[in-house]
């Protein structure tokens, strides 16, 4: 079981996180125009990498914020975890 | 009874208490402090099974989990156990144990003619011998092979047990009471740290009980001793006997299982009988020591074969001797200890040692103590069938591959030493690749993968100094780490005697024309000849080997058999064991029970339960519950001998013509605040809010971005700033985090918060003709008239004194409200209505007559929103925005979502006007046609109409639209049901929506 850093709540066990998906997908803007292409990237096109990826959960069971989450998809190292607002590199 | 075996004084064991047990039918008895094994040896019993592919004869092998033979169907407290381990299993009073993998008796087994038709039963056996023809499969292979080779029977009875899970943190966890695990825990435990010592026998101190040893002047064991007390008065240090920690998971986290109760003869009512521990270590030492691992020669898996280790151990820890006329058989100094030890306790062992002459302090002792030592000599065949009863034994040539001299020497046993190996399979759970350490001919750990440190003999050091050094080292400087204090700790003075070299020797060769069994597993009845066959056969990977003579599968993992394998493979191949290999190690190390799995999540406490405020009420009056999730919802409220049919028949038609009432408690609720909160609806559901007025509610649908309906619910304007959502039930929990995302990753922007109060809000609909006129009762200061308080209007006002909100809402397609109250005042309020309501022919009703009254209406639910349509799939295409954008609205364009043909909903109803429609039935054009036929749609959800008395059903069918008047068949393969039918609206009843406006 991993062992999360939530930047709000701390290291809490993962069973209390719900898994969100990849954190680089970035939705159209509302209220624009997108091309079919980009909007089917966006709703169905996602990279399986091996390796890091920074990938979004949601603190279900404790503060309810989404936050970020820098894994190795191979090993489930955690690199680093942050605020949805703030960036990992 | 006299116990032949047992020795006078020497042993941990209690002779003041006797404890009687029946093995195989047997009265027998033991001491306290004794396992089952000690206690059959001390009676001399040794053949204890019969083995799982020829049925020979086995004994006990080891003392602890490295068993591989003694695996007992074990009766105690009231409960059956298979497959337990009779050398880690304590005895206690009252304790049956029977034999497993024989039948008849162990002593009498027909199976055993597999042994003599050995042909039949070579590697690969299963794949090869009962692969045709393929119907013998059932009827004849598949019940021989169960019948006569089961490893025990689980029991059918309900566990009446308690089991428990416990979730613990701590600075360092040592799995492991020896040498090494001692200084680690009592080094870290003196720099503050948090620390958890587990250890998986009954008694602390490892090979300290076993070893000749003294350490600052005191024996192994009174070392121990001391040091156990010592941790134990600490309160920063948790100490745990009988508590095997069997994997190692991810980012440190370890899982132990505790025998809490098994061997305790009475017990309180609520103590556990075995606990699961989670742990989450920061650090962790693996002090898991090293198995000792056979030689292979013929017939090695006779009753009466020891590991030289275990036989020790019999005597210093049980006072329990495995045989009167002992032959030591090794290739290292380590068997002398147990040759000395025989000595001590007035039994003459004779010594094989496959080296040459060989001096060592160990060797020197045993030489001045005149025991027979035979060097360059080793054991080629045991004899006797049930129990050793001599053996064939050999001069080495200097090519150790033929014999000088061959004799037959009599003796009742043979303990066995083919040096040691780590107990790796910790580190290698926690992602350790292993390396392999030619010193000792066996893996060790390599670089850590994660926070774990293996220290001495699981490390390789074999010494009890190097063990104590590396011991406390380690424990001091990883705790330092974390507690950032250091404790000076002096290294304490240690006597041990120094071992020798050991012979890099693992198999006994066979002399001409002798071709014995020579077992390498022992619990799979793995023989050399199985492996021959494999690589002969083309069998390279040693994953491979594993799989096909199932070499290390069985419950033992191979624990004994593991490195001899690797050892042959790489003999024949002429490969060193590095290159072919290990095979993998993974969690549990030992078999643990079903029940720990389990914990306290079993009935009751498989789940939570959620009961709204009126939850009593539904009790009192005879409701009948539906699960809804975690929800107890009432189902139907049964009036003297109704079936379901026929109540929720009664309680939907007494909506449609009078009023009823339900409990609504179970929808989602999510209070929506913040100045844009308008623009945040605006872009969650496909129709319009910008407009909604304070005091009015909408009904709006909402869509996953792919453009499949997600939910759909009402919201109503609570007041400029502020909305209160609804939900359906199933989705309540969804529809949060789903908005939360929106909030917080996509539009953070937007001033909106959301938080759910589906437990704050005790909710009730009163739905029927006649509401209205019940709710002016309930009401009777406030004007509730069509024109005050419209269709999808929404009120605030005191009922009966609590404060409660009125919405003008129907799922039902009556005319209907909902109210809310406090959840404290839903009892209050719904006791309220059932007594006001009376004059009106008010009744409660269930989800079944709930389904029906929507279902009729064509009002679509969770079996239409199945995660599979679009809104125009369910006629809700009237509620999606051209203008605006939404969450999913790019979607709705697809290709697939446009054609004509696009699956829609429809009514279906019987043509016999009488026959109900199976829910998930599919329709066909033809219901005799070939397989398979091609599937126009599904049955979504079906009643029986109360307004029009015959069955009805919601479909979602292709080219729905077009089928209207058509025929089809409806057919149930589960039900065995094929109906025909009618496709009409699905809108069945009041097309127009006329009531809830009225
Ligand atoms: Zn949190």
């Amino acid at each position: 079981m991993l062992y999360i850093k939530c930047p709000y709540c701390g290291l809490r066990a993962q069973k209390e996180f719900s898994y969100g998906g990849d954190a680089t997908v970035k939705r159209p803007n509302i209220n624009e125009e997108v091309s079919r292409e980009d909007w089917d990237n966006f709703v169905y096109m996602r990279k399986s990498p091996r390796g890091k990826h920074i990938e979004l959960w949601q603190h279900i069971a404790g503060c309810r914020q989404w936050i970020k989450v820098q894994r190795d998809t191979a090993t489930h190292e955690i690199f680093q975890t942050a605020k949805v607002t703030e960036e990992i590199r | 009874m006299s116990q032949p075996f047992r020795l006078n004084k020497e042993g941990l064991i209690n002779r003041n208490k006797k404890i009687s047990f029946t093995f195989n039918g047997k009265k027998l008895f033991g001491y306290e402090g004794d396992t089952i094994a000690s206690a059959l040896i001390a009676n001399g019993i040794h053949l204890v099974g019969r083995s799982f592919k020829y049925h020979r004869p086995r004994g006990f092998f080891g003392a602890g989990v490295e068993e591989p033979n003694a695996k007992f169907q074990v009766e105690f407290n009231g409960h059956s156990e298979p497959n337990v381990n009779a050398t880690e299993m304590e005895l206690v009073e009252g304790l049956s144990a029977t034999s497993q993998n024989c039948w008849p008796s162990v002593n009498f087994d027909v199976g055993a003619i597999n042994n003599f038709l050995k042909m039949f039963f070579p590697a690969g056996f299963y794949y090869k011998t009962f692969m045709w023809p393929k119907s013998f499969w059932y009827k004849i292979y598949e019940p021989f092979i169960r019948k006569a080779a089961g490893l025990g029977v689980a029991s059918i009875e309900k566990d009446k047990e308690r089991y428990e899970h416990k979730f613990e943190y701590c600075d360092l966890l040592v799995t492991g009471s020896g040498p090494s695990g001692l200084a680690s825990a009592y080094a870290a435990a003196k720099n503050g740290a948090k620390v958890i010592l587990a250890e998986d026998k009954p008694r602390f101190g490892g090979t300290l009980l076993t070893d000749d040893v003294s350490i600052d002047n005191l024996s192994g064991k009174d070392w121990a001793e001391k040091i156990i007390t010592e941790l134990k008065s600490m309160p920063n240090v948790t100490v745990k006997n009988r508590s095997q920690v069997f994997g190692y998971y991810d980012h440190n986290m370890l899982v132990m299982f505790e025998r809490v109760s098994d061997h305790l003869e009475k017990k309180s009512k609520f103590t556990p009988r075995q606990r699961l521990w989670y742990i989450r270590a920061k650090e962790t030492i693996l002090s898991t020591g090293s198995i000792e691992r056979p030689i292979v020669f013929g017939n090695n898996d006779t009753p009466g074969i020891f590991l030289s280790a275990a036989a020790k151990e019999y005597m210093k820890v049980y006072g329990v001797l495995v045989g009167k006329k002992p032959l030591i058989f090794t290739n290292n100094d380590s068997a002398y200890e147990t040759a000395l030890e025989f000595k001590k306790n007035n039994v003459e062992p004779i010594i094989l040692d496959t080296r040459e002459e060989h001096s060592s302090e160990l060797v020197d002792e045993a030489k001045s103590k005149g025991i027979d030592i035979r060097f360059s000599h080793g054991v080629i065949v045991a004899n006797g069938y049930k129990k050793v009863k001599s053996a064939k034994i050999g001069k080495l040539n200097k090519d150790k591959n033929s014999f000088e001299k061959i004799e037959t020497i009599d003796c009742d046993c043979i303990c066995v030493s083919g040096f040691w190996t780590p107990s790796v399979h910790l580190a290698s759970q926690s992602g350790n690749k292993l390396k392999y350490e030619e010193k000792i001919d066996a893996f060790i750990p390599d670089k850590k993968k994660q926070h774990e440190t293996s220290v001495g003999a699981a490390n390789g050091s074999f010494t009890l100094e190097e063990s104590l050094k590396h011991g406390f080292e380690n424990g001091s400087n990883l705790s330092a780490k974390i507690t950032e204090t250091k404790t000076e700790i002096s290294i304490p003075n240690v006597n041990e005697k120094k071992y020798g070299a050991h012979d890099k020797f693992w198999c006994m060769p066979l002399p001409k024309n002798e071709n014995p069994k020579r077992f390498v597993d022992f619990q799979n009845d793995v023989s050399v000849s199985d492996i021959e066959i494999a690589l002969r056969e083309g069998y390279r990977s040693i994953e491979h080997v594993k799989r096909y003579t199932t070499l290390g599968m069985a419950t033992d993992q191979g624990r004994t058999s593991n490195l001899n394998g690797l050892q042959l493979v790489s003999n024949i191949e002429n490969k060193i064991v590095p290159e072919v290999g290990h095979t993998t190690f993974r969690p549990p190390f030992t078999p643990i029970t079903i029940g720990t799995i389990v914990g306290r999540e079993v009935g009751m406490e498989y789940m939570p339960t959620r009961k709204t405020p009126m939850h009593e009420w539904h009790e009192k009056n005879n409701a009948v519950f539906v699960d809804a999730g975690a929800w107890k919802r009432p189902r139907y409220y049964k009036q003297g001998s109704e079936n379901l049919f026929e109540a929720s028949k009664r309680e939907a038609k007494n909506v449609r013509e009078n009023v009823g009432i339900c409990d609504v408690t179970t929808l989602g609720k999510i209070d929506i605040k913040g100045p844009d909160a308008a623009e945040f609806l605006n872009r969650v559901y496909t129709n319009a809010w910008m407009k909604l007025p304070v005091g009015k509610a909408r009904y709006g649908l909402m869509l996953r971005e792919d453009g499949i309906v997600m939910d759909d619910g009402t919201t109503t304007r609570i007041s400029e700033n502020h909305y209160h959502m609804t939900t359906t039930t199933a989705q309540a929990a969804n529809v949060l985090s789903h908005l939360e995302y929106y909030l917080q990753i996509v539009w953070p922007e937007l001033n909106v918060n959301v938080v759910s109060t589906t437990e704050q809000w005790a909710g009730a609909a009163i739905a029927g003709p006649k509401s209205r006129d019940m709710l002016s009762k309930l009401y009777p200061d406030l004007d509730v008239s069509n024109d005050a308080l419209p269709f999808m209007g929404y009120k605030e006002a005191e009922f009966f004194g609590v404060p409660s909100r009125i919405f003008r809402i129907s799922f039902s397609g009556e005319l209907a409200y909902e109210i809310n109250v406090k959840s404290d005042h839903g009892m209050f309020m719904w006791e309220k209505m059932m007594e006001v309501g009376k004059e009106f022919g008010n009744q409660p009703y269930g989800t079944e007559a709930l389904s029906t009254l929507r279902i009729e209406m064509g009002h679509v639910a969770g079996p239409e929103l199945d995660g599979r349509t679009i809104p125009s799939d369910v006629s809700l295409n009237g509620l999606v925005s051209k203008k605006k954008d939404f969450i999913g609205k790019n979607s709705l364009g697809r290709e697939a979502f446009n054609v004509e043909s696009r699956q829609k909903i429809v009514g279906l109803i019987p043509i016999d006007r009488k026959s109900s429609i199976p829910e998930g039935s599919h329709i066909v054009q033809d219901q005799n046609a070939k397989l398979p036929n091609p599937k126009l749609g599904h049955v979504s959800s079906s009643c029986w109409s109360v307004e029009n008395n015959n069955p009805f059903s919601l479909a979602i069918m292709k080219d729905g639209k077009n089928m209207i008047g058509k025929k089809f068949f409806a057919v149930s393969p589960l039900k065995n049901k094929s109906i025909e039918v009618e496709v009409i609206s699905s809108h069945y009843v009041d097309p127009e929506g006329k009531r809830v406006r009225s």
